[in-house]
């Protein structure tokens, strides 16, 4: 039934944009992994000589200062979004989720952050934490010189920004949260009640876990998110004194001045490592579904 | 008999009463737990609309929180003038209005293959590109950044000759990374539309194409309004591609422009709060007047529906 004319046109609908895919983001990535071995610096032609081994990779481990704060900060901010922001993102779904005047505008409410970029983000937390900014200001801190310093100083600037982070990412998965828990039979709901079942009981023991592909979903974005982080630390002082993450050492040593191309390309490397674990748990789990 | 019924209706009434009196209560306690939270989440915007609407003088002279003397809008006007935001929006818009209609277009003929066409590479393309969309893009920004300064792009597109520091350039990027999503999502949408639907047509000697324009891209329209509301604000809310894709501070939209703002570049916080909350303003009024489609569109893809 196919003629010659449509296997052509299908071959061309799938066609271009697969060649445009792998030359844009598989070429990238498998260049990234080869020029993690060099010391090439964009300036002359790539030769054998740039050829250092694992060189970029033992100094990131070893001398690099800045590599294992990075490392910390990544794990932090999932750790963060893991056990404090998802759980309440998931706690206000299920307050939300039932027959409710107003239930709307609340949703509302929790869910504007999450339409905000996350550099955006930054500057409206800025009006919080700033000398003269809300918090100060309510303490008394009226001065620069008593005013707790929420964005400069390294022991603390990276949990402000978590603070931002976090309340944008509650949003996120209270909506995820709240389509999944609307497309739970509510038979089972009904039955758990009847066998005597209180609010917590009916939640822990039934909904949450017929709850499993959302959930799982829910763990990557969070995940990902996690790795992903870049704007907020960039926008607020480009990832430096206290707010190195992977992404942001990626761009600092490759694309600036130093051109560290070969260096910058190992720490890319470990980020897509990392980020390989949750894309091909969630990649596996969708297939099993596709196939079953 | 009468009697029975008579004495027990007043007891079930005042059961019933003494249930629903407690009902309530907890409904109560629930509303106001949720508007005190709701109020705190709010805060931060509320906060910077605030301060925004106030004078410089006043908060230096008051203390940043403190009852207002003046209330107008003269931020918001050296906001969008000194910060030049006219521009920036303009650039937004040259770059997402295209980015969102060829992510669509690229994204439903993909979808319609692979929902209709069981080819074995189905599935493996399919991985493709759900593993591509997320990656972080920072991994493959380097070498990026190296094509975009080698490969050439006729003149009238391109300042420079190359795809770096386009417009061009940055549609590209952005429709590559976003098809994985939307592909995903219009090919699970299409799997819930009738096979026979397609198939008499194919019988009827229908060209795939035609299959595609006529049958199903009109059946997916309201997964289509949802994406388009959601890559709308993906693309506005993009920071990272213009920013390091772009070396020209005045090409670079809205977003992007905000890391030309850092630091002293506004003369006080009430005008850098100004300038926050106009660029914050369009995606919430996408989502207050589209959140049914913005919320659909996003959870179409996680709930397989």
């Amino acid at each position: 039934m196919l003629t010659r004319r449509d296997r052509v046109m299908m071959a061309l609908m799938v066609g271009i944009p697969s060649v445009l895919f792998i030359t844009f983001v598989w070429l990238p990535a498998i260049a990234s992994i080869f020029l993690s071995f060099t010391n090439w610096r964009g300036i002359t032609a790539l030769t054998a000589n740039n050829f250092v081994g694992l060189k970029n990779y033992e100094q990131l481990f070893t001398t690099y200062p800045f590599f294992w704060p990075a490392v910390w900060h990544n794990i932090l901010w999932l750790l963060t979004f893991v056990f404090i922001a998802t759980p309440i993102g998931i706690f206000i779904a299920v307050l939300l989720d039932r027959e409710m005047r107003g239930t709307r505008v609340y949703q509302s409410a929790f869910f504007i952050p999450v339409v905000l970029s996350l550099a955006i983000v930054g500057f409206i937390w800025e009006q919080m934490y700033t000398s003269q900014g809300f918090i100060n200001s309510v303490l008394g801190h009226t001065s620069s010189d008593t005013a707790i310093d929420f964005l400069g100083d390294p022991s603390i600037n990276i949990w402000a920004v978590l603070v931002a982070a976090g309340w944008r990412h509650v949003g996120y998965v209270m909506v995820l949260y709240l389509a999944g828990l609307k497309s739970v039979d509510p038979t089972l709901r009904e039955a758990a009640s009847i066998d005597g079942a209180n609010a917590r009981q009916t939640f822990f023991r039934v909904v949450f876990p017929v709850m499993k592909p959302i959930n799982i979903v829910v763990v990557v974005i969070t995940v990902i998110e996690s790795l992903r982080a870049f704007d907020i630390a960039y926008i607020i002082n480009r990832g430096k004194n206290g707010l190195e993450l992977l992404s942001i050492l990626i761009t600092n040593n490759s694309i600036s001045e130093a051109s560290l191309i070969g260096f910058g390309s190992a720490i890319a490397v470990v980020l897509l490592v990392i980020s390989l674990v949750p894309i091909v748990i969630f990649l596996t789990r969708t297939m099993r579904e596709e196939t079953t | 008999m009468t009697a029975e019924t008579a004495s027990a209706a007043p007891v079930a009434a005042a059961v019933q009463l003494k249930h629903h009196s407690r009902f309530r209560w907890q409904r109560l306690i629930l509303h106001v737990f949720l508007i005190g939270l709701a109020l705190v989440w709010m805060f931060p915007i509320l906060w910077t609309l605030y301060t925004a609407l106030r004078p410089y003088g006043d908060t230096i002279k008051d203390g940043a929180v403190s009852f207002p003397q003046h209330l107008n809008f003269d931020n918001f006007v050296t906001a969008w003038t000194v910060g030049d935001l006219p521009r920036y929006f303009f650039n937004t818009f040259v770059i997402a209005v295209p980015a969102v209609i060829l992510t669509l277009w690229i994204s439903s003929m993909l979808g319609f293959i692979f929902a209709r066409f069981s080819f074995r590479a189905n599935l493996l393309l399919l991985m493709m590109f759900t593993a591509g969309n997320l990656l972080p893009p920072q991994v493959i920004i380097v070498p990026l950044y190296r094509m975009y300064l080698a490969l050439p792009l006729p003149i009238p597109l391109s300042d420079h000759g190359v795809l770096y520091d386009s417009y061009f350039g940055v549609i590209l990027i952005h429709v590559i990374f976003q098809t994985g999503f939307c592909t995903f999502v219009l090919s699970n949408y299409m799997k819930t539309i009738s096979r026979e639907l397609t198939e008499a047509a194919l019988v009827d000697g229908a060209s795939i194409w035609t299959i595609y324009r006529r049958v199903i891209l009109p059946l997916c329209r309201p997964a289509l309004a949802a994406l388009a509301v959601l890559e709308f604000t993906f693309i506005y809310n993009d920071f990272f591609w213009a920013l390091i894709l772009m070396v020209t501070g005045g090409k670079r939209p809205i977003t992007s422009a905000l890391n030309n703002f850092q630091g002293s570049f506004f003369t006080d916080q009430n005008v850098l709060a100004a300038m926050s909350f106009i660029v914050a303003v369009p995606t919430i009024v996408v989502y207050l007047v589209l959140s049914k489609q913005f919320v659909r569109g996003l959870t179409l893809g996680s709930t397989k529906g």
